[in-house]
C-alpha cells in the first residue's frame, strides 16, 4: 500500500497490520522546564533568553525520546515550546495584541487576544519546533497547529465584519506556514479545531478554511483534522467533505457513547479514534484499550484506524501519561497480532481514504 | 426630552489582583467556587474587589451604579448556585459562549436566602444615589437550572419568580432593578409559557418600587413573546442592538413598547471601545427607527461585562458616561 499513510509504517513493524499508533499533541511538561519559565518571566532572576531556549530544547527532546520510548509510531515534542493553543500563535501573528485575562470558568483564566490591525504573517510559527524534534527524533514526527477558525473564535475581532471573513485570512496564513513545514520536511499536519464542537452551525466555514489550508499541499502529506468535546452527530457526515485524510476524535471521555453516530453513515476517510481517557487520572489496562480499539474496527477497517488519546494529556501527571502511552501502544500491537492470525472479525469495510475525495 | 441614563447589566470581570488573590484562597476546581459561606479572608478580599469597581463606576461618571457580582462564578446562575435547597452538579456551557458554570439542580423548597440582598447592602454603603440591582430574570434563572423538587415547568417557573420576588423583598433601596432575561433569546418560550414567562416578570417587578428592566441579548425575542412581555408590568425593556439592530427595532414597531427602553448599543464581548459618538449614533438611530421620543433611555452594554480584560471594560464603562454627558451638552 502507498499514499500518505503507508509511509509512517516503521521498517522493522513486526506485524502485517499496521494500526497507526500516535498523540494528539500536548504532553505533561516537566516541573523543571515549568521552573524555568516562570525564571525566564521573573525580571529579578538570572535567567535569560539563552537558557529559557536550552530549557525548551531539552524538554522538546526528552519528550519526543520518551514518545519514542512508548513505542509510538509517530510522535510529537509534546508541545514544550507552546505555552497554549491560541496564544502561542496569537503572539506569532502580525495584527494581535494582549489586553489581559478573562475568564473561562470559576477562578480559570484565558489570555484572549484582539484581532486589532489586519493579520498578517510575521515570525514562524513552527518550522523551528518541527526541524528541532525532526532531527532528535528517529520515528516520523506529527505536527499539530490550531487551525483559523478556533483562532478567529477564540479571539476578540475588532477588525474583520465577521468572524467568518477573519477566519478566512488565518486559513491563509495557516496555509502559508503549512507550505513552509512541508518544505522543511513535514508530512503529517494536524489542525487542530476545538471550537467546531462547540459551534457546530459553523461546520462550512470549517471545511471552507480547510479548502484554503490545503491549497497547492503535495498530495503525500498527511492532513487530520482533530475536533474534541462535542456533539458529533451535528457535524457527521457532512465534515467526511473536508480535503483532509484523516479525523481525530474524543470518544473514550464520553464511554464511546457516540460510536454509533459514525456508524449509521460510511466513514469514508481514516479514523483517528480516541482510545485513552485524557481526564482521568487512571492508566487503562491494555484489556481495557484493546476493547476500545476493538469498537474502532466496528467503524473502518485496520488499514484505515489510528490508534491516539482522545485529547491532549498535558494535564495530566507525566508518569501517568506514558504509562497510558505504553499501554496503548502494546495493545495496538496485540489487536495486529490477533488481526494477522485472524482472530479478530473486521465489521468494517470501505474506500480507501484520499484528500481529493 | 429624552434623559439618557448610562448604566450596565453587570457581572463584572473580577480587578486582576484579585483574580490572582481569589484563585489562591479559592483554588482552581468545581468544589472550590462560592458556596455561600465564604471564610472571612474571601469575604474580605471580595469587599475590597465591590470598592475597586463601584469607584471605577463612580469616576466614570455612571448614572446607576451595579454592585458588580463579582462573586457570581456561575455567572446568572449565581442565586441558584449558592442555595441550600440546590446542589450544584457538572460543569456545563454557558449559553453559547466558551464559558461554563455549575448546573445548579433544585432539590428542596426555594425560599428566599437573602444572598444577593446582602451583597447589595455592603454596595449601598458606598453608593449615595443611583443604586442598581441586578437579578437573572425568572426565565433565565429557571432555563439554567435542573427541577428535582417542583415536578413541571409552570411550577418551577413560578417558584422561581416566587423566591426572586422574596431576594427583591430584602433588598435596600435602590433605583433600578435590571432582571437579565437571555434565555428568552437564547431558548424561545414554547406556547402557552410564554404568557406565564410574562406573569412570572411581572411577579418579581411587583416586588419593588423601583424602576424594572427586563434586559434581553444575543439577538432580538420571537414576536409572540415580546407581545406577552409587552404585558408585563415593568417600566423598559432592554434589546441587544449590538447582535441584532433589525429584528428588535422590527419588534418595537409593530408592537411597541414601554415609556423607558434599555438600549445594549456597547458590545459586552469585543475589545473594540466604541467612542460616545457612536454610542449617541445608535441611539438616535433607535428613536428614529421606532419614531418616538422616550422618557428615559437606558445606555448600556448589551450583555454582562465579564468577558472583557479590565483594561477596555473600564475603557467601556468611560464611553457610556461620556456618551450620556454629550447628549446633556447637546440638550
Amino acid at each position: 500500500m502507498t499514499g500518505p499513510r503507508e509511509q509512517f509504517r516503521p521498517e522493522n513493524h513486526p506485524n502485517d497490520h499496521f494500526l497507526l499508533t500516535t498523540v494528539v499533541g500536548s504532553y505533561p511538561k516537566p516541573k523543571w522546564h515549568d521552573r524555568a519559565r516562570e525564571m525566564f518571566e521573573d525580571e529579578d532572576a538570572d535567567f535569560g533568553a539563552e537558557e529559557w531556549e536550552e530549557s525548551k530544547d531539552d524538554a522538546s527532546r526528552l519528550v519526543t525520546h520518551e514518545h519514542e520510548r512508548c513505542g509510538l509510531d509517530v510522535v510529537c515534542d509534546g508541545e514544550m515550546r507552546r505555552n497554549e493553543m491560541v496564544e502561542y500563535f496569537a503572539h506569532r501573528i502580525d495584527g494581535y495584541e494582549f489586553n489581559g485575562r478573562v475568564k473561562v470558568w470559576g477562578h480559570n483564566y484565558f489570555d484572549k487576544p484582539s484581532v486589532a490591525d489586519e493579520v498578517e504573517y510575521g515570525e514562524q510559527w513552527l518550522v523551528e519546533e518541527f526541524e528541532f524534534t525532526d532531527e532528535v527524533a528517529d520515528r516520523p514526527v506529527k505536527v499539530p497547529i490550531t487551525g483559523p477558525y478556533t483562532l478567529a473564535n477564540w479571539s476578540f475581532n475588532e477588525v474583520y465584519d465577521s468572524e467568518e471573513q477573519l477566519a478566512y485570512e488565518l486559513a491563509d496564513l495557516v496555509n502559508e506556514e503549512i507550505e513552509a513545514l512541508v518544505d522543511a520536511g513535514a508530512r503529517y499536519i494536524q489542525i487542530d479545531e476545538p471550537a467546531l464542537a462547540t459551534t457546530p452551525d459553523d461546520h462550512a466555514i470549517v471545511g471552507e478554511c480547510l479548502e484554503r489550508i490545503v491549497d497547492e499541499i503535495p498530495d503525500d502529506v498527511r492532513l487530520g483534522l482533530h475536533v474534541c468535546y462535542g456533539d458529533y452527530s451535528r457535524i457527521y457526515p457532512e465534515i467526511l467533505d473536508y480535503p483532509v485524510h484523516e479525523y481525530d476524535l474524543e470518544l473514550a471521555n464520553g464511554d464511546f457513547d457516540q460510536l454509533d453516530v459514525f456508524k449509521e453513515h460510511e466513514f469514508t476517510k481514516d479514523f483517528a479514534m480516541g482510545v485513552l481517557d485524557a481526564h482521568t487520572a487512571e492508566v487503562e489496562s491494555v484489556e481495557e484499550i484493546k476493547d476500545n480499539i476493538k469498537k474502532g474496527l466496528e467503524v473502518v477497517p485496520p488499514e484505515r484506524l489510528t490508534v491516539s488519546p482522545d485529547c491532549g494529556v498535558k494535564l495530566l501527571p507525566r508518569e501517568i501519561a506514558r504509562g497510558k502511552m505504553e499501554n496503548m501502544v502494546q495493545a495496538a500491537r496485540e489487536i495486529e497480532q490477533e488481526l494477522d492470525a485472524g482472530e479478530i472479525d473486521v465489521v468494517a469495510t470501505g474506500a480507501e481514504a484520499s484528500a481529493d475525495d | 426630552m429624552t434623559q439618557i441614563v448610562a448604566t450596565t447589566p453587570g457581572l463584572f470581570p473580577l480587578p486582576d489582583w484579585a483574580k490572582d488573590e481569589l484563585s489562591d484562597l479559592k483554588g482552581h476546581q468545581k468544589t472550590d467556587l462560592v458556596s455561600g459561606d465564604e471564610g472571612a479572608a474571601i469575604v474580605d478580599a471580595y469587599d475590597r474587589a465591590r470598592e475597586d469597581v463601584v469607584s471605577l463606576q463612580q469616576d466614570a461618571g455612571l448614572d446607576r451604579v451595579v454592585e458588580g457580582q463579582l462573586r457570581w462564578d456561575d455567572m446568572l446562575a449565581h442565586p441558584l448556585a449558592v442555595h441550600d435547597s440546590v446542589e450544584t452538579r457538572g460543569i456545563v456551557r454557558y449559553y453559547d459562549n466558551n464559558n461554563f458554570y455549575r448546573e445548579p439542580v433544585v432539590q428542596d423548597d426555594l425560599t428566599p436566602d437573602g444572598d444577593v440582598a446582602a451583597e447589595l447592602d455592603a454596595a449601598a454603603e458606598l453608593v449615595d444615589d443611583g443604586l442598581q440591582a441586578v437579578l437573572p430574570g425568572p426565565y433565565s434563572l429557571s432555563d439554567l437550572a435542573t427541577d428535582e423538587h417542583y415536578g413541571d415547568e409552570a411550577a418551577f417557573l413560578d417558584a422561581v419568580a416566587e423566591f426572586l420576588a422574596g431576594e427583591v423583598e430584602q433588598f435596600p433601596e435602590v433605583e433600578t432593578l435590571f432582571l437579565l432575561e437571555p434565555s428568552l433569546v437564547e431558548n424561545d418560550p414554547a406556547d402557552g409559557t410564554d404568557e406565564r414567562v410574562s406573569e412570572a416578570i411581572d411577579a418579581v417587578a411587583n416586588a419593588t418600587d423601583a424602576d424594572v428592566v427586563t434586559h434581553t441579548y444575543w439577538g432580538a425575542i420571537e414576536e409572540k413573546t415580546y407581545a406577552h412581555l409587552m404585558d408585563a408590568d415593568v417600566d423598559a425593556i432592554g434589546f441587544d442592538l449590538v447582535a441584532d439592530h433589525d429584528s428588535n427595532v422590527y419588534n418595537v414597531q409593530e408592537y411597541g413598547t414601554k415609556d423607558d427602553v434599555a438600549l445594549g448599543v456597547v458590545d459586552g464581548q469585543n475589545t473594540l471601545v466604541e467612542s460616545p459618538e457612536t454610542i449617541r449614533d445608535r441611539i438616535d438611530w433607535f428613536e428614529q427607527q421606532t419614531n418616538t421620543v422616550y422618557d428615559t433611555v437606558y445606555a448600556t452594554a448589551n450583555t454582562e461585562l465579564f468577558y472583557l480584560p479590565v483594561n477596555k471594560f473600564a475603557d467601556k464603562l468611560e464611553a457610556l458616561a461620556n456618551a450620556a454627558d454629550l447628549e446633556e451638552v447637546e440638550a
